[in-house]
């Protein structure tokens, strides 16, 4: 029985290699596609950010409008980054709607204070079941949804000044 | 000529690696007293200088601005002030590496000069264990980091350095903490010798002891000095981000931290020696996968580093050697170690044992949550982990160790009564009480920051509570030492749970006379105005800040920096006994009227003057057991030459 403790500290470090040693032969591929892609929007009914803030459905996203659907969350520093660019694309005329993942009201109004406010409406994603459900897996994410509910882009990480144009032909494309 | 000679003196001292690691591994074996292990000391000494000769080297090309070398041109620039020229020469890649190299060759030589206490045996194979590290990171920088590589022709411009790290606190903090990561090397080569020579004993622990402090303290340091840094200039507001580059800084410093007080128990009472050994290897681990992570670029980061896979493969093989190797070792050795001595859960080791549980388990949750990304990225998934996976899970374990640490330190070795420290423990339960009545019922702070600070005012109290019974003359400098690093805990930890509960944060879009209310301060701007520094232009908010009749100004500037083109935003901070008022001069925001971004934070600087108060109290407690052990030297020598007088007299 000792002896098996002896090994473990080893056995441990063994895996840590292991994965460390296969990632780094891995090519750095940062678009990993969602397949939610070409599906609809997975059905969801979520409370907005703040308590009076009404609530968001996923119902309201087939009325022939298409919209950017972008995952974020207070707590995550690259979305601070892609703030200024969400606005852009806000006054370009894309309609935004933003999930809150994991996050307090508090919080959200402050950094809406703080860094601008792009979104047209925003929900709360406490157990980041839509997260889960739109195969998202990081935070910031930003979707292209069509007027039909259906998702039709994905850009993964935050989003920088020169995905701007890309972004906006995307859901140029949707409509 | 500067540059070959830097890089010839880098051959030169994998030659010595060579030479010290052959000569050592000789001495390492039984019965062994040949002429060549006898030059293991020596070498680790040439070494040790002959790469402080490189690394001067590099600092007088960066000082000239050599641009025929690859290095400066890529990250350095002619006009730069001469500090950060020179600081310039570890903001980089091949530098850094060439730094960590130097201070690895330095410890060596230190050990090889001054330590005395252990066999030769044991010393020739703690050599032979530098030398092996130390060869491996010199491979690297000769074979894939070359910092001396010539550029033909030479560049016209540098390109010039990251005007982020043109910065006061880059010239402290990677030397401190380069310093902390291979402090932690020494440790790591002790107790391999102590696997080779199968001696884990209190002796070897009184031997680790000061170079555990010494990596500790610098950790400590340079973990603070890093975290103020990002803390005013990158103008978030925030001292803490849980990235993976902080986390890489973080995760030493625990394993440290539970190394340096089981080396304790172990020094003390013999006991808990497979523990410290495998700490030993531990420590230095985290200091190895730290690096690994930082410099592969695997894991994404702020910290943007230059990311190269052929580098990390390289570290990642050192690391397999390595940290491997040890672990295999200590697989093989550790088992045929006598386990040491007994004793009762109520005790002081009882206490410290807790404490390194409790120290290991928050290691564990900050190593699982920097790697979880990489093995989800295995099986193809992408998540971030951000501070609502961090702060919870890390105060589960941190709360509880917190609480014993109110009353350990009091406790006696091998056996203990809890009611023999009954007053105290009552005090402490007063306190917390209160204090979690008065924020509860009185503030809005969250649940976490609401224990830290209750926690906070106990710990500040239970700090000094070892002092009861005992002559304030007679105390043993190691104690005030550790009295105060344990302070030191309460201070930092009140600052950083009134940072985050009181914190009032304000961000507006005024004009000139426009008079705006944080927390206690009245602020108004007065002008927007253009400067000129060195090797950047600005913009500079002019802010008159006022609180109950005091009046001072404050600056913050938006600059813009020509070599490379970038912006920064320099905040302004009035520093109070009470807190820091934090200014940020943001965008113009059209109509003449400018953002600007203000933050009244109370107490946040108590953060930072913890941490100093840590590593001073580590200071002290060095040097308590430096002359301890000094003392006790005298004792035995002199106890020796009089039992040899008294055996001569009988003879005679």
């Amino acid at each position: 029985m000792k002896r098996l403790w002896l090994i473990l500290p080893l056995a441990l470090f063994a895996v840590f290699l292991g994965v460390a040693g296969y990632q780094l032969t891995q090519p750095k591929d940062e678009f990993v596609r969602s397949t939610m892609i070409g599906k609809p929007l997975p059905a969801f009914d979520l409370p907005g950010a703040t308590d009076e803030a009404p609530r968001v459905a996923s119902a309201s996203f087939a009325d022939g409008q298409p919209r950017l659907l972008n995952v974020w969350a207070t707590w995550c520093v690259p979305c601070i980054a892609e703030a200024p660019q969400l606005e852009e694309l806000a006054e370009r005329g894309v309609p935004i709607v933003g999930v809150a993942i994991r996050d307090e009201p508090e919080a959200i109004a402050r950094f809406l204070e703080n860094y601008g406010n792009p979104y047209e409406v925003i929900a709360r994603d406490d157990i980041a079941e839509l997260q889960l459900g739109l195969g998202s897996s990081g935070i910031p994410e930003t979707f292209v949804v069509d007027g039909d509910g259906i998702i039709r882009y994905q850009h993964i990480g935050d989003i920088r000044a020169d995905d701007v144009d890309e972004i906006y032909a995307a859901w140029e494309d949707a409509r | 000529m500067i540059a070959e000679l830097g890089l010839a003196a880098l051959w030169l001292a994998a030659g010595l690696c060579v030479l010290q690691l052959f000569a050592g591994v000789l001495g390492a074996r039984a019965g062994d007293d040949g002429v060549v292990s006898a030059l293991t000391r020596p070498a680790a000494i040439v070494q040790g200088l002959v790469l402080l000769v490189s690394f001067a080297c590099l600092l007088r090309v960066f000082a000239v601005t050599d641009l025929s070398v690859a290095l400066v041109a890529a990250n350095s620039h002619a006009d730069k002030p001469l500090i950060y020229r020179i600081s310039g020469a570890w903001g980089n890649h091949e530098g850094s590496m060439l730094l960590w190299v130097t201070i690895l060759g330095l410890c060596s030589a230190l050990v090889a000069a001054f330590e005395r206490r252990m066999d030769d045996r044991f010393m020739k194979s703690m050599l032979a264990a530098q030398a092996f590290i130390g060869l491996g990171f010199i491979a690297f920088l000769l074979f894939s980091s070359n910092p001396f590589a010539r550029l033909n022709p030479p560049a016209d411009f540098g390109a010039g350095l990251n005007p982020l790290l043109q910065d006061i606190g880059l010239a402290l903090h990677p030397p401190t903490l380069y310093l902390g990561y291979v402090g932690l090397s020494v440790a790591f080569s002790f107790v391999v010798a102590g696997l080779v020579t199968r001696q884990a004993g209190p002796e070897l622990a009184r031997v680790m002891r000061p170079w555990v402090l010494a990596a500790w303290i610098a950790l400590t340091l340079g973990i603070a000095a890093g975290s103020y840094w990002a803390y005013y200039e990158l103008g978030w507001g925030g001292w803490w981000f849980w990235d993976p580059v902080e986390n890489a800084s973080l995760m030493p410093w625990l394993a440290a931290t539970a190394l340096l007080h089981s080396v304790g128990v172990l020094a003390a009472r013999d006991a808990l020696r497979t523990w410290t050994i495998m700490l030993g290897v531990v420590a230095f681990s985290m200091s190895m996968v730290g690096t690994f992570l930082v410099r592969s670029g695997i894991l994404t980061s702020v910290h943007a580093f230059a990311v190269d896979p052929e580098r990390g493969g390289f570290i990642l093989a050192l690391l397999a050697l390595y940290v491997g190797g040890a672990f295999a070792l200590f697989a093989l050795r550790a088992g045929a170690l006598a386990e040491g001595k007994r004793f009762a859960t109520i005790s002081r080791e009882g206490a410290l044992v807790f404490n390194n549980v409790m120290l290991s388990a928050i290691l564990a949750v900050v190593l699982l949550g920097t790697l979880y990304p990489l093995l989800a990225e295995a099986f193809g998934t992408r998540v971030s982990i951000g501070p609502p996976y961090y702060n919870p899970v890390t105060a589960v374990f941190a709360v509880p160790m917190l609480l014993v640490l109110l009353v350990g330190p009091m406790l006696r070795w091998k056996r203990d009564k809890l009611s023999r420290v009954r007053v105290p423990v009552a005090l402490c339960v007063a306190i917390l009480a209160a204090g979690l009545t008065v924020l509860v019922f009185f503030t809005e702070a969250g649940v976490l920051s609401t224990i830290g600070l209750a926690l906070a005012a106990a710990l500040a109290l239970a700090s000094w509570f070892p002092l009861r019974g005992r002559k304030l003359r007679r105390v043993p400098l190691a104690l005030w030492g550790s009295m105060l690093a344990h302070f030191g805990i309460a201070v930092s930890l009140f600052g950083m749970a009134s940072e985050s509960a009181f914190s009032i944060e304000r961000l507006v879009a005024v004009e000139a006379g426009d008079v705006v209310e944080v927390g206690p301060f009245t602020a108004s701007l007065r002008a927007v105005e253009p400067v000129a520094g060195p090797n950047w232009s600005a913009l500079q908010g002019d802010i008159l800040v006022s609180r109950g009749g005091s009046e001072t100004v404050l600056q913050p500037q938006a600059r813009y920096f020509t070599e490379p083109a970038q912006n920064t935003s320099e905040a302004a901070l009035l520093t109070r006994w009470d807190g820091q008022l934090y200014a940020i001069l943001g965008d113009a925001a059209g109509e003449g009227r400018w953002q600007l971004r203000l933050w009244w934070k109370p107490f946040v600087t108590l953060i930072w003057y913890g941490a100093l108060l840590i590593a001073l109290g580590g200071l002290l407690s060095i040097f308590g057991h430096l002359r301890g052990s000094a003392r006790s030297r005298k004792i035995r020598e002199e106890v020796a030459r009089r039992r040899a007088e008294k055996e001569r007299r009988a003879r005679a």
